[in-house]
């Protein structure tokens, strides 16, 4: 081989190379939808999203802890999508750079790295024990919302910073006030991108089972929560509770694919919302 | 004061109200940031009374539950460090290779879908990764190696070297997309081929923002992760000493804190341990966190020169 | 010869450190259209955002010096910044209407300084009239102001800024996204205007000062203004060498 020739081969191997882990990757998640939605179909009647657990745990359904999940994830949304979504007007809309905002930054940054399972012992310290709130909707929720709320944070952001300046301009010059330039026209124009933001929440809280197991999480409970100070059943916990804790794990399999597959569905069918809306956004942008 | 002053200062009352509610709004992330810490120290630091915080650290045996508690935390730390070690040797080559491949090489055709679907893995829960190791990988691995049982670090370090491709792949895909197309260019201009133009133009140039993801993005994830470890690594506080320890079982920090909490006896010795458990947690986060940070302001203010 | 509208005294303008506009004395006439002139980065867009204190919102940006206005100095700190701006119209480079309908484009102003309904429709009437617009749009009033031709979208944001009844219009270019017919038509507008309001336009396009304006004034690199006065005899006759160079051609 010349040296061009061996140029070329080194390129086509590297890329070969590059496209195959890409694509192991994708084979990888394709492998885990199609084994749990495989093995988990079976278990899915109306029965198993609709009744209680029976016999222990080892027969019925899941229905308390599809709205458990259902529960959490709407509180911890409507708690963090708006306090995310003002921060967010605050670091885009009224601060200039300075120390001040480095270190807001800073912190936003930082909570997003936070462990789940420290928000989880944090939630049990205030919210459960030091607020009395107990195990419960409430401090599961809340737990939560702080948990997502750098992600809501920062979606938010985008979704301002997308807003072209010129409207502000505009708002400004017809003698809008800083507060009236932001509630009738950059805030309308950020919306569905913001919306966006809050549907991946969604999906997080949905998911998600460190920070609920102190705060939140029951095994078993034998009514649907009755208000926000209710222990709930939640998706994920049930699942780890059945496969890892339960006494009877081998007899339940089947139990705990379905109950997988239904957080998976919920999870994909949340996060493909997000991801098409955003995509149609992107199309109809005219500006 | 006349009419039009009143309403004037009425006004800008007004509107500096709103701009202090969402300033307050804004400052929430920090304040919540110090009462974790504040919360962590107030429960965990009983435990300090009962063991110096260097034998705490370096304490070769944990036992709780006993009369007169053994608290050494070592073996979690370096369970937390091999199941991460682990889990990085799988995710940053696939979630670099990713990267690149997304960045440089994949036609925009499949570009979007590609990110898409990679955005979606990133979605999977963990407790759903948890779950797939324990019914597949587990029994898997010990049947592959002959192992007396699956539940091993190297199954908690597969499954978490998954979980970190998607983050290390996004923020690293980011990063080598800020890189100006002037440097491509002119690297091009001298005749440089394009896998040439990638290892010593574009991944030199991006590599701050690199480093920034493998750490934020895998290491410090990684080491937070809970759910996928508590069910697939064993669990077994035992001091993971080689590389063999690999296919051995293996308690991490997060694990101990989930494991144990709840037979934790409120504000005992037990429950303080995991507590400081979970500010050793917080405190190797939070560090990592200000490292990637601050790569990544350097590499900003780099950039605008 | 007209009032004075606009008197202004040794402005200078920063951004951060670098200063964009340096002792700027200019007296600008009411009910005539005055330009303003130069090649970039010469301050003239920067001078227009100090005049409707537009400049408040860029980080950093700095202003000294006085600007006349209504026997009071607009640039002090107690004046009403609100007020200020809708006596002082601007029309931006690039057309800006907001993603809603035309109606509500123009309506916006209004509603914010508490027009009662009733009388919204007139005043959008009026205003799409004044800006040649009417015709085009009476029958989709409720279609977004997106939906609109470049050409379109400005005239609707003038006839935006002509609802909130300004005394002074301020426009940044209005002219440099559009095409020559386009053009041409604001070139009408603006001509028409002058009868109610006074116009200060900053173009790079010297044909269209000599067109449109009365009076010009030339900035040059560095932000000073180095000639003022009636707009045929700056391009006629001008006194300063420099500024016959610019407008021959010879530079920028």
């Amino acid at each position: 081989m010349n040296r061009v020739q061996r140029r070329r081969f080194a390129q086509a191997t590297a890329f070969a190379l590059l496209a195959f882990a890409t694509f192991l990757i994708l084979a990888i998640m394709v492998g885990i939808i199609s084994f749990v939605a495989s093995q988990g179909i079976g278990a899915i009647s109306w029965e198993f999203l609709t009744a209680f657990p029976r016999s222990g745990m080892t027969e019925g359904g899941i229905f308390p802890a599809i709205v458990g999940t259902f529960y959490l994830a709407m509180g911890t949304t409507l708690i963090s999508l708006p306090l995310g979504v003002f921060a967010a007007i605050y670091l885009v809309e009224y601060s200039y750079q300075g120390r001040l905002i480095r270190l807001i930054r800073i912190g936003i940054n930082n909570l997003a790295g936070v462990p789940s399972i420290v928000f989880g012992l944090f939630g049990l310290a205030l919210f459960v024990r030091h607020l009395g709130l107990g195990v419960s909707l409430l401090s599961g929720s809340l737990t939560l919302a702080f948990f997502v709320l750098p992600l809501v944070i920062r979606a938010s952001e985008e979704a301002l910073l997308a807003v072209p300046q010129g409207f502000r301009e505009g708002a400004l010059a017809l003698g809008a006030t800083k507060w009236q330039s932001v509630y009738t026209v950059v805030l309308p124009t950020a919306v569905p991108a913001i919306l966006t933001g809050g549907i991946l929440a969604l999906g997080i809280a949905a998911g998600q089972t460190a920070p609920i197991i102190f705060t939140a999480a029951a095994f078993f409970t034998p009514r649907l929560p009755d208000s926000i100070f209710s222990p709930i059943m939640a998706l994920p916990f049930h699942i780890y509770v059945m496969a890892s804790e339960s006494a009877h794990f081998a007899v339940t399999r089947h139990l705990q694919f379905g109950t997988a597959l239904v957080l998976l569905a919920i999870v994909f069918g949340i996060n493909i919302t997000a991801i098409i809306i955003r995509s149609q956004m992107r199309k109809r942008r005219r500006w | 004061m006349t009419n039009k002053q009143t309403s004037l200062f009425r006004r800008k009352l007004h509107e500096r109200t709103i701009k202090y509610f969402f300033f307050a709004c804004a400052a929430t992330s920090i304040v919540v940031l110090f009462f974790i810490a504040i919360f962590l120290f107030h429960e965990g630091v009983g435990v300090f009374r009962v063991v110096e915080i260097t034998d705490f650290l370096s304490g070769r045996r944990w036992a709780p539950a006993r009369v007169q508690p053994i608290l050494g935390i070592l073996p979690m730390l370096l369970g937390s460090l091999f199941v991460t070690v682990g889990a990085m040797i799988v995710a940053v080559p696939l979630g670099l290779s990713a990267a690149v491949y997304i960045a440089e090489i994949a036609p925009p055709k499949i570009k979007n879908p590609i990110k898409s679907a990679i955005e979606l893995l990133a979605g999977i829960p963990s407790v759903v990764y948890g779950f797939i190791g324990l019914v597949f990988l587990v029994p898997w691995l010990q049947e592959t190696f002959n192992l007396p049982t699956g539940f091993t670090a190297l199954t908690g370090s597969l499954l978490l070297g998954v979980m970190a491709v998607p983050i290390i792949a996004s923020i690293s895909e980011d990063a080598i997309y800020a890189v100006p197309r002037d440097f491509r260019e002119a690297s091009y201009a001298l005749g440089a081929t394009k896998w040439q133009t990638i290892t010593r133009a574009v991944l030199p140039a991006s590599i701050s923002g690199i480093s920034a993801a493998i750490i934020l993005g895998g290491m410090s994830r990684v080491i937070g992760e809970t759910m996928t470890v508590l069910m697939v690594t064993g669990n077994a506080p035992i001091i993971p000493d080689s590389i063999c320890s690999f296919l051995r079982p293996v308690r991490t920090m997060t694990a101990s804190v989930a494991l144990e909490m709840g037979e934790a006896a409120k504000g005992g010795i037990h429950y303080s341990a995991l507590f400081a458990i979970g500010l050793v947690l917080f405190t190797i986060t939070f560090l990592l966190n200000l490292i990637a940070d601050f790569i990544l302001h350097r590499y900003k203010e780099a950039q605008k020169r | 010869m007209s009032a004075t509208m606009l008197t202004v005294k040794e402005l200078n303008f920063y951004y951060s450190k670098t200063q964009v506009l340096r002792d700027v004395n200019i007296e600008i006439p009411g009910n005539e259209v005055t330009a303003i002139i130069g090649p970039s980065g010469c301050g003239k867009s920067s001078f227009l955002k100090a005049l409707n204190r537009l400049y408040e919102i860029i980080p950093g940006a700095r202003v000294t010096g006085e600007i006349i206005y209504n026997g009071g100095n607009l640039l002090s700190r107690d004046v009403d910044v609100v007020g200020l701006r809708k006596e002082i119209g601007m029309v931006f480079q690039r057309p800006n209407p907001f993603p809603k309908s035309i109606y509500a484009n123009v309506a916006y102003g209004p509603r914010l300084h508490g027009v009662k309904r009733k009388e919204l429709d007139r005043i959008v009437e009026e205003s799409l009239r004044k800006a040649g617009l009417w015709d085009e749009v009476k029958d989709k009033l409720n279609k977004s102001g997106l939906d609109l031709s470049g050409g379109e979208q400005q005239r609707l944001c003038i006839a935006r800024c002509l609802a909130v009844e300004p005394k002074i219009i301020l426009m940044d270019e209005p002219c440099s996204a559009l095409d020559p017919i386009a053009t041409a038509k604001i070139e009408d507008l603006i001509y028409n205007l002058k009868q109610d309001y006074t116009v200060i336009i900053v173009t790079h396009n010297m044909q269209q000062a000599a067109r449109v304006s009365d009076k010009t004034a030339v900035f040059l690199t560095g932000g000073k203004m180095v000639e003022y006065g009636e707009t045929v005899k700056i391009f006629e006759n001008p006194e300063n060498k420099i500024v016959e160079d610019y407008i021959t051609g010879k530079f920028g």
